[in-house]
């Protein structure tokens, strides 16, 4: 069986600065990684093919400095991986994000599975993988926490407000997978030597995917941002509270009934 | 394959989708039709909802007293629990004759995924779980405020072209009280459906509804340093008469329910008081308890980012501050104080 993981490396967002004059984020600085979600998502495809054999690819679209962190997906034991990126592609909302990695993935075809994240950390709209399941005209199943196959049929569980649901659906399918529903691997310690001196990745860019510039990035684009807005917490007092416990919880006692609520 | 071109004309109306889970319409979806209803009054223009199900007639009568000028109701086993081919599939050809000028959903997990395969369908831009939305001067232009990094940020976004779309959190908007003087039109709308439509079939659910912790006075919130036993920050919930939420990886390994859970994938608390206990403070836990009026939290790491977000910052060991806190509160009687 063939899966694909849709990677997005996403920047620390404890990390990030807000520009309060330019009303932009300052990325600069900022350390990038795996985001949380597509791990959990990497880790379930690598147990599916240890149960049924197979391959997984990773996918990204991003800029060619994304090259270390897909290394370090092969290093946890993805067969390969495959970057999209071209100039064109920046800028791109989830209308345009969806629609190239979907134009990749019909690319890679015959798969069997596609798996997202359920969410990135920095935009979270949650958006792309339903859509790149309605450009691919595939089931969609979002927010699975585990995915049983049998043939070209597909057990998911998944989680619902309030609880869970299962669900069946017949493979090629998309699922977007919940953050923390495993424990990622870490990289295989000679897998890591190996992708970084010999694994080659594969980049396509715009004219590989058959795409003009108005229908990808910013010009592909059916959203747009007017604004950034810092969202800046509340002024908290930030008073600090020492001393033994004993004392603590009794100042603590103090403040519970002096502010109520 | 999915339709790109975009329609630049529109009627100026706005589309509303109303979700119902087991016959029982989403808050949410109440909210978006209240909210549309008031972006609508200040344009001039129309507002439709639409509700598909199963046995959803009363669900559509309710949802015309409360906002809407025209509820379009799609029926059939086949649409009793959301299915998201099969009801965007109904949707489709309504709104492609409509021509509406925007469309709202609630940002549900299942309107999410509804919304975000109808955009890519009709070719629309699309807003994600907005937490308000207003119209630009001069130009009618919808702008939805989107929070990004974990709640940290807002983009103010804006659809080019038509329809506009988005989908709305949750807990936004007030819903519009009923009014039995003002019914509304309520249409049946034709169903062509086959079982292959419902590509995921639902095998088994199970759902239990935990209290609201959006709407508790006063909150004791749990992290990951509580470890593996959360029976210390019950007892101090219940001996403050507060309820009790966790942080994300709490809920994530199983320890408490999913509804418990605080920040910008759960929910955002209005509290007075809130105890916040062995959590880091993630930019998207911090968003849930950015309204919270007095925020006390417990950690043992002085650099903890939580501080930050505290009004008192109680630097030790939880293990031993939480017990005496409990025998604190329970010597003064504080519950419910
Ligand atoms: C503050 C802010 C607000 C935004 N608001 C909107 C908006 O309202 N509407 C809109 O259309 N866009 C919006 N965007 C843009 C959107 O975030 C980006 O278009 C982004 O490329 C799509 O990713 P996401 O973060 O929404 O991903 P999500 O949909 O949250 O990501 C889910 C999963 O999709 C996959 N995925 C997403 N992007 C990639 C990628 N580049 N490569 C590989 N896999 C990927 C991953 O598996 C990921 O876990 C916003 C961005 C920011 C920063
Ligand atoms: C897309 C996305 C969405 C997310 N949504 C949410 C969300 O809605 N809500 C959410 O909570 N998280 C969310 N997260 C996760 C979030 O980024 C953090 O990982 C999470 O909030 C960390 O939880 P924590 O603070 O409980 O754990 P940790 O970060 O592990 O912090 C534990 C804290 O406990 C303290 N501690 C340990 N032992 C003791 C002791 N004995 N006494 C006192 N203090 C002690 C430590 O000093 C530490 O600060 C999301 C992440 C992503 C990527």
């Amino acid at each position: 069986m063939k899966s694909i993981v849709c990677v997005k490396v996403t920047p620390k967002v404890e990390q990030i600065k807000f520009d309060e004059a330019r009303k932009t984020v300052t990325r600069e600085g900022v350390e990038n990684e795996i985001n949380d979600a597509d791990k959990n998502a990497l880790e379930m495809a690598l147990q599916l093919k240890e149960r049924h054999g197979g391959t997984v690819v990773v996918l990204s679209m991003g800029p060619p400095s994304f090259e270390s962190h897909l290394k370090l997906a092969i290093a946890m034991g993805a067969d390969d991986a495959i970057l999209l990126s071209d100039r064109s592609f920046g800028g791109a909302d989830t209308y345009a994000t969806s629609r190239v990695l979907a134009a990749a993935i019909k690319r890679m075809a015959p798969y069997d599975v596609v798996l997202c994240g359920e969410a990135s950390a920095d935009g979270s709209t949650e958006q792309t993988p339903p859509s790149i399941a309605e450009w691919l005209q595939v089931p969609g199943i979002m927010y699975a926490n585990s995915i049983e196959l049998q043939g070209n049929r597909v057990l998911a569980k998944k989680s619902i407000a309030g609880g869970y649901e299962t669900v069946e659906a017949e493979t090629p399918l998309l699922a977007s997978v919940e953050l923390g529903c495993n424990s990622p691997r870490f990289p295989d310690f000679r897998r890591k030597r190996w992708a970084e001196k010999e694994f080659k990745l594969t980049v396509w860019n715009m004219q590989d995917l058959g795409f003009s510039p108005t229908e990808v990035g910013l010009g592909g684009s059916l959203t747009e941002v007017k604004e950034l807005r810092n969202m800046s917490s509340r002024k908290r007092r930030g008073e600090l509270i020492g001393g033994d416990s004993k004392e603590v919880a009794a100042r603590l006692g103090q403040i519970i009934r002096s502010v109520g609520g | 394959m999915p339709d790109t071109r975009r329609s630049a004309a529109s009627d100026g109306s706005i589309f509303v989708f109303l979700e119902q889970t087991d016959g029982i319409m989403e808050e949410v979806s109440l909210e978006v039709l209240g909210e549309a209803r008031r972006l609508a009054d200040r344009q001039g223009v129309s507002v439709t909802g639409m509700v598909l199900g199963e046995n959803v007639g009363g669900l559509a009568k309710d949802a015309a007293s409360r906002g809407a000028d025209v509820v379009l109701v799609g029926e059939s086993p086949l649409l009793k629990d959301f299915a998201t081919e099969a009801y965007l599939k109904v949707m489709l050809p309504n709104i492609r004759d409509r021509r509406p000028d925007a469309v709202l959903m609630g940002a549900t997990r299942n309107g999410t995924a509804l919304a975000a395969g109808l955009a890519v369908r009709i070719g629309a831009g699309l807003m994600a779980h907005v937490i308000d939305l207003e119209i630009e001067s001069g130009t009618g232009v919808l702008l939805g405020s989107v929070p990004g990094f974990g709640g940290s940020i807002v983009a103010v976004c804006k659809c080019k072209g038509r329809p506009q779309m988005a989908t709305v959190r949750p807990g936004i908007f007030k819903p519009l009280p009923a009014n039995g003087s003002n019914p509304g039109v309520i249409e049946s709308v034709p169903v062509d459906l086959r079982s292959e439509d419902v590509k995921c079939r639902i095998m088994q659910r199970s759902v239990r509804r935990s209290e609201d912790i959006s709407r508790a006075e006063r909150m004791v919130i749990a992290g990951l340093g509580c470890k593996d036993n959360l029976s210390l920050p019950r007892r101090l919930a219940e001996a403050l008469g507060a309820g009790f939420g966790v942080s994300r990886p709490l809920a994530d390994k199983g320890l408490a329910p999913k509804d418990l859970v605080v920040g910008s994938t759960g929910y955002s608390i209005n509290a007075k008081l809130a105890v916040v206990i062995g959590v880091s403070g993630a930019a998207h836990f911090v968003s849930g308890i950015r309204d919270a009026e007095t925020v006390i939290a417990i950690n043992s790491d002085s650099s903890a980012l939580i501080f930050n977000h505290a009004d008192y910052c109680a630097k030790g060991d939880l293990f031993k501050i939480v017990p005496e806190l409990i025998a604190a509160v329970e010597a003064s009687g504080a519950k419910g104080a």
